[in-house]
């Protein structure tokens, strides 16, 4: 047991071991490694960014499903007021329809009793001049009273 | 213990021949073939296994080797990140290699102890250590090669001057130059010392234990080495990681300016 030469011979191929090592071995181990590490890397980030994106869409789908939702409560109370609004018109419309025809009726009834009392009047006063002339017949000159009873009719008449 | 000649058999004979390696040359410029060819294979097989999970890296989903290999680098990349705050391209894959060269040297320890020997004594060789951590030689390598880059990198952090002050002046002051240097010399030298001799004892007990566990009757081994292999499995991977850690936290020392 004594040191010998060999030591040198070991020392060598310590020496191209250690070498070889270094060029070869570790440089792309190290730089698969290190590959790896930044695809788990990108991939944590990418699942991260997924994540938030997820979140950000639903978020946005929620704000465009409350805006859908309060446009459709918009739509219905708009289509309610404007049911409500169209049953006023029409209610107000018929009211006045309604009104008009009582109008219409009540010129007409205006009407026929001022037909009525014209009519009435004539006769009456065709009535009282021929009720007057047979009264007064042999004394009444058509001619000469003819005055009178014109006057006698228009005062009968403004009655 | 290693000179010796052994083919007397008996408890001392097994176990000096599983301690001796195999070996070509004389005195100093000997090699230790078994060390060098394991190490070396065992090096092979890291580089060839990382280098086919790092060609088919992607980025996508891992196949069963990939993860295997990146569970590893990013064990090994935290561990780094924890205790070197500095920026440099060597350091992780230093880490990485020793981590795992250390663990398959040591791991070589889990085969039966005879296995390896038993099949190539049928080819003729006569001595084979399969656990190259076992022999201080491949310990010290790479524990030199380590205070190698601590100095390195004390001195290009801090530059000669720094390096040479801090040296010279820390802890005690200009007034205690001599003895300041002294005892930062005993500081430097003791980490690869220790670093090294402690993988190198940690293996060389265990293994130890292993061969004598053999010695004993068969009906007996199993109840003995089974947990000893268990809890071997604890030590293996803990002399790579302390081995690396250590190596890490020096280096990171070195790049710290007082």
């Amino acid at each position: 047991m004594s040191i010998t030469a060999t030591l040198f011979g070991q020392m060598i191929t310590f020496g191209l071991l250690v070498w070889f090592t270094m060029n070869f071995v570790w440089p792309p181990l190290m730089q698969a490694l290190e590959e790896r590490k930044k695809k788990i890397a990108d991939g944590l980030a990418a699942g991260e960014k997924g994540k938030h994106e997820l979140e950000l869409a639903d978020k946005k789908a929620k704000s465009f499903l409350k805006e859908a939702k309060d446009q459709a409560a918009d739509i219905v109370n708009l289509a309610q007021k404007r049911a409500n609004d169209l049953a006023d018109e029409k209610r107000e419309a018929a009211k006045q329809e309604g009104e008009r025809i009582k109008a219409a009726a009540e010129a007409d009834i205006e009407r026929a009793i001022q037909q009525a009392k014209e009519e009435l009047r004539k006769q009456v006063a065709v009535l009282a001049i021929s009720a007057a002339g047979q009264i007064l017949r042999r004394e009444v000159d058509i001619n000469k009273h003819k005055e009178i009873i014109n006057s006698l009719g228009n005062q009968l008449g403004q009655v | 213990m290693a000179s010796a000649e052994h083919e007397t058999g008996g408890a001392t004979g097994y176990i000096v021949h599983h301690l001796t390696d195999l070996k070509i040359g004389e005195g100093f410029w000997t090699f230790n073939l078994d060390t060098l060819f394991f190490a070396g294979l065992l090096g092979f097989i890291f580089v060839l296994v990382f280098k086919k999970a790092a060609e088919s890296a992607t980025s996508g989903v891992p196949g069963p080797l990939q993860n295997f290999v990146e569970m590893i680098v990013e064990f090994v990349d935290t561990q780094v990140k924890d205790s070197f705050h500095g920026r440099s391209a060597l350091i992780a894959p230093l880490a990485l290699t020793i981590f795992c060269w250390v663990f398959l040297m040591n791991a070589m320890d889990l085969l039966p102890v005879d296995l390896l020997p038993g099949i190539a004594s049928l080819f003729g060789i006569k001595y084979l250590r399969v656990v190259p951590s076992t022999d201080l030689n491949e310990t010290f390598a790479m524990s030199i090669s380590v205070f190698g880059l601590i100095i390195f990198y004390s001195i290009k952090v801090k530059g000669p001057i720094g390096f040479a002050k801090e040296m010279l002046l820390t802890p005690f002051g200009p007034w205690m130059i001599p003895f300041n240097l002294l005892l930062k010399l005993v500081e430097e030298l003791a980490k690869p010392i220790s670093l090294g001799l402690r993988l190198f004892g940690n293996m060389y007990a265990g293994e130890l234990i292993f061969i004598l566990i053999a010695l004993l009757p068969w009906w007996v081994q199993p109840a003995l080495s089974f947990p000893w292999a268990v809890f071997h499995i604890l030590i293996i991977t803990l002399q790579a990681f302390i081995f690396m850690v250590l190596t890490v936290v020096y280096l990171s020392l070195a790049h710290e300016d007082h």
